[in-house]
């Protein structure tokens, strides 16, 4: 089993609330350094960092829009100046912009795309550079149920998380032999601020009849960046209640 | 640090070294062997460019991929760009 280096530190985006706050959490809960990556939210950013310290863990928040490859740059060397290389990273941040591919305008298929997929890519072309000098990495990419299966209202959404899960297993087998892991997890209904316009009878169509919990789906990120996963890659690993089964 | 007047030598050992470490056998790195037969692959090339970048500056792209075959092609190709 691949040790990782106790220097590294995990990078987290959209880590100031929700599933990336709680992965945030779950990751230091492992020992691992934490930058926390917020546009905007910079009280719920630092209230996350807080709590992670008051625990005794080591977190920081950087401001970035990541949408802006020379924001993805400079938030992403401001992580590795003050916690070391980036041996973790989580590409959780995620938007969306729902209407009928019919009538979706060009700015609501960008903003997501960007946002959901390309940012993702870059920020993992970036951390590929220490991970594979390391021998070391753990990529895992949020994806959604939302992707591989059908969604009406959200076909830029869909392509973003169906294509992230595609860059998952294509960059998996790129780099496999260096011990380097990427892999996804596929949320279904999670209650956060992202899924509170949710009508709870569409929760009636799942298997467990409840929501998940932002702690459960950051349990499956621990896990798939622990040292205990090391030959697991290139998967998608379903957080659902059985929705896709 | 980057400099302008890397001697060949300085450039070879960096890269020999750093192909020892993607796991050549260290008897077989010469400048005339390919990298085919040293069983050094494109993600290999990939991180000797940023060791290369990182050490001497030069930028290696995915473009001369085509014209580097043999570890001479790649000291040759540093040492005519630093």
């Amino acid at each position: 089993m691949t040790v990782r280096p106790q220097d590294a530190c995990a990078l987290v985006t959209g880590g100031a609330r929700g599933i990336g706050a709680a992965a945030a959490r779950a990751l230091a809960e492992d020992g691992w350094a934490v930058a926390i990556l917020h546009r905007n939210s910079a009280a719920e950013a630092d209230a996350t960092v807080d709590a992670i310290n008051e625990a005794g863990g080591n977190a920081i928040a950087v401001t970035a829009d990541i949408t802006d490859p020379a924001g993805c740059e400079s938030a992403f060397t401001e992580a590795e100046e003050r916690l070391g290389p980036v041996l973790c990273l989580v590409n959780n941040a995620g938007m969306r912009a729902d209407g009928l591919a019919m009538s979706m305008g060009d700015e609501d298929w960008d903003a997501v795309i960007d946002t959901n997929l390309s940012a993702g890519f870059r920020l993992t072309r970036r951390a590929l550079r220490a991970m594979v000098r390391s021998r070391f990495g753990r990529i895992v990419n949020i994806a959604s149920v939302v992707g591989p299966r059908a969604n009406a209202g959200q076909a830029n959404y869909a392509a973003s998380k169906a294509g992230l899960i595609g860059l998952t297993r294509t960059v998996a087998a790129e780099v496999a032999r260096k011990n380097v892991t990427v892999n996804a997890v596929a949320p279904g209904f999670i209650e956060t601020d992202m899924t509170a316009d949710v009508p709870d009878a569409i929760k009636e169509s799942v298997p467990a009849r409840r929501a998940g919990t932002p702690d459960e789906v950051a349990a499956c990120v621990r896990f798939l960046a622990s040292d205990a996963a090391g030959y697991v890659t290139g998967t998608t690993l379903y957080v659902d209640g059985g929705l896709a089964a | 640090m980057p400099t302008s007047t890397t001697d060949t030598a300085t450039i070879q050992k960096v890269v020999f070294d750093s192909l020892e470490t993607f796991g050549a056998e260290p008897t077989e790195i010469k400048l005339e062997a390919t990298f085919e037969s040293l069983d050094i692959d494109s993600l290999d090339i990939a991180e000797l460019a940023q060791i290369i970048d990182e050490k001497f500056g030069v930028e290696i792209k995915s473009s001369d991929a085509e014209q580097i075959k043999t570890v001479g092609d790649v000291v040759d190709l540093v040492a005519a760009r630093s």
